[in-house]
């Protein structure tokens, strides 16, 4: 068996009277489409599957009507599937009874919404306890939890406001604490933070963020946005037509486009934002010398930096080709010590380094292993690369 | 055949008599459940009338004090200023024991019908079958003429006080019903997958998301009966509902114009009274969800 916060294995859901004839079809390996035309049957979710582990931010993509607003109302059962299985920490949430599913909601799950859905008779202080009253939980209790939450976001001096009086951005964030009063093992957030305008949007993504740091809690989060996913998903998923075209970190996403459709996602993104430092070394800038003798003596001319490297890879610092030539051989002191950069630094602090320095810029891991050098000829082609995938 | 059907486009009532079936209906019910007519007539009586007693045995001012405390809360000076301007206009032209009265029938009709138009709204708004079941009947109760079940309810529980309360509930019932279905379901979506999300079990969802949230909904429904009350109580003295109504009866029996334009300004001002106060509850709610 799969492991993992939450497994979802070949899940459908049809909308529609006759769903199992639609579930026959789609069986038979008919799409979407032809289901529709022959039974009149919607296909929301097809034969989706994946995994997410406990303690990451996984980001549900995709545009609307690709079933992703469907998909994550599925896991806390809003929605029933029509065939599949959903494991929450190993237990399949398809097969529950209703008070056991009204238990597992208030035991282990919460859930922030587009339109933020607070309540408009309530407080901000009762909507953020609203979770923790409908468990049963008494009025000074809950309120103190629920107002401990409200400080975290800056929100105590509104609590006996009513929500109507706050603005967009800070609703959202009574929504947001609604979910975490409960403190849930798992947080499923629906296009949260799409009804705000982007300054908005990024400040609740760094709360969000700051609110994650150090907890273990799994955070499901749907969204069309790519920029957002990519700046808040441990990993990302996205789904066409009801179906997942790919899983992977926003890393493997950009680097490798599963097809066009995903590919379209970055035409209005800047994907150069997200390169690191470990994907713009240019393994050809530096000869290297291990332990004062060149790895290879051929290519050694070739090169105006050497990079010296002790026995065990760790990296000494840089020699100029001029040094080399009148020296001959390296000893360890002739070396230029430049400080290296991590590999994954962004891309705005390996351009400042570069610009201050002659030297190529070197990226060793934590340990101080030597992975290679940037050079600005390999930022500059690196880049134009990206900006032409994106015009494409 | 041809003669059938002679016979049957010349006399179609012959083949569709409704009303003989009605009436047939009626006097079985009466010669059958007398007695629990009987019982439930003295329930509603009893209901009543203690609600009128009560009224009428407290003095004017305090009466009078009270709506215009209500207008100057609810609705500040100025309102509270033409609610004083207007009881005291029904008190100098001699109508005040009416005017209680009236407002004491429409009180009790109005809270039977809240009684049961509210939980029959909330099962419509829960139930598509009882909503579709319902609707007709609402229909029915709405536009049905008020003397056609009058007469009837006059039959069952004699005249007086019992016959019109009942009729006016007929009358006012529907629009708390419609309301209230109405409300609960205009509640966004999301709100109520909210309540699913934390858990509500679905009396939790009812009463601590539905019902709140359609409250100034549930409020107009509220103001609505109120008025049809109102005006079904002004009708329902003819089966001797007594009230202002009586007057504007015998306005009519004696051609008394004068008497009959005083008695109905009586109703007028109650009316507007009534409704402003019950709407600016409504009112007050919707604000704060807007």
């Amino acid at each position: 068996m799969q492991s993992g916060k939450i497994v979802v294995e070949n899940l459908y859901k049809v909308f529609g009277d006759k769903p199992q004839d639609a579930m026959r079809l789609l069986k038979a390996g008919e799409s979407k489409e032809t289901v529709f035309a022959k039974t009149g049957q919607v296909v929301g979710v097809n034969n989706v599957s994946f995994s997410v582990d406990e303690g990451e931010i996984f980001v549900l993509m995709g545009l609307s009507g690709s079933g992703k607003s469907s998909l994550i109302r599925l896991i806390n059962r809003l929605m029933d599937p029509t065939d599949g299985r959903i494991l929450l920490d190993g237990q399949d949430i398809t097969r529950l009874s209703q008070p056991e599913l009204v238990a597992l909601r208030r035991r282990d799950m919460s859930m922030v919404f587009q339109s933020f859905a607070l309540m408009p008779h309530r407080s901000v202080l009762e909507n953020a306890a609203f979770g923790l009253e409908i468990a049963g939980m008494g009025r000074t209790e809950r309120e103190a939890r629920a107002m401990k939450v409200l400080e975290q976001v800056g929100l105590a001096p509104f609590a006996r406001k009513s929500p109507h009086e706050l603005s967009g951005g800070m609703q959202q964030r009574v929504g947001l604490v609604r979910a975490l009063a409960v403190n849930p093992s798992l947080m499923l957030m629906d296009e949260a933070f799409s009804a705000l305008d982007p300054l908005k949007r990024a400040e609740m993504q760094d709360i969000l963020l700051d609110l994650q740091r150090g907890q273990s809690r799994t955070i499901f989060f749907v969204s069309h946005d790519l920029e957002e996913a990519l700046r808040i998903g441990t990993r990302i998923a996205i789904m066409e037509g009801g179906r997942l075209v790919q899983v992977g970190t926003p890393q493997e996403i950009i680097e490798n486009p599963a097809d066009d459709y995903v590919r379209e996602f970055f035409k209005s993104v800047d994907t150069s934002r997200y390169l690191q430092a470990k994907d713009l070394i240019d393994p050809s800038a530096a000869g290297l010398v291990v332990n004062g003798h060149p790895a290879n003596h051929a290519e050694l001319d070739k090169h105006s930096w050497v990079a010296c490297v002790s026995k065990d890879h760790k990296l000494l610092g840089l020699v100029g080709r001029e040094t080399l030539r009148s020296e001959g051989c390296i000893p360890s002191e002739r070396c230029v010590p430049v400080s290296p950069v991590a590999p994954a630094s962004c891309l705005p602090d390996v351009l400042q380094r570069l610009l201050g320095q002659s030297e190529p810029l070197p990226v060793a891991d934590g340990e101080g292993r030597y992975l290679g050098v940037i050079t600005a000829t390999s930022v500059l082609s690196k880049l134009s690369a990206h900006r032409l995938q994106s015009a494409h | 055949m041809s003669d059938f059907l002679h016979h049957l486009i010349t006399n179609p009532h012959d083949f569709l008599p409704i009303g003989e079936w009605v009436n047939q209906f009626i006097h079985f019910l009466l010669d059958h459940n007398g007695g629990a007519f009987d019982a439930f007539g003295r329930a509603v009586d009893l209901f009543a009338e203690s609600i009128e007693v009560a009224l009428l045995s407290l003095p004017p001012w305090l009466i009078m004090g009270f709506f215009i405390g209500l207008g100057v809360w609810r609705l500040g000076w100025r309102f509270a200023g033409f609610v004083l301007a207007a009881l005291a206009l029904i008190f100098g032209t001699g109508f005040w024991p009416q005017t209680v009265s009236t407002l004491a029938l429409t009180l009790s009709a109005t809270l039977i019908s809240l009684m049961i138009g509210i939980p029959t709204g909330i099962w419509c708004a829960r139930s598509k079958r009882v909503n579709t079941l319902v609707r007709p009947v609402l229909d029915f109760m709405q536009t049905m003429p008020a003397f056609v079940y009058l007469i009837p309810a006059a039959m069952f529980f004699g005249l007086g006080r019992v016959p019109g309360i009942l009729a006016t509930v007929v009358f006012a019932v529907p629009p708390a019903v419609r309301l209230t279905s109405l409300g609960i379901r205009q509640v966004n979506k999301e709100q109520v997958e909210a309540g699913h999300a934390f858990g509500c079990t679905s009396t939790q969802l009812l009463f601590k998301v539905q019902l709140p949230i359609a409250l100034p909904a549930i409020m107009a429904g509220v103001n609505q009966t109120i008025m049809m009350a109102l005006s079904m109580v002004i009708i329902a003295s003819m089966v001797g509902a007594g009230g202002l109504g009586n007057d504007v009866l015998s306005s009519i029996q004696r051609l008394d114009v004068g008497l009959g334009f005083e008695s109905g300004l009586a109703v007028v001002l109650l009316a507007i009274i009534l409704d402003r106060l019950t709407e600016s509850f409504g009112r007050g709610q919707a604000a704060r969800q807007s």
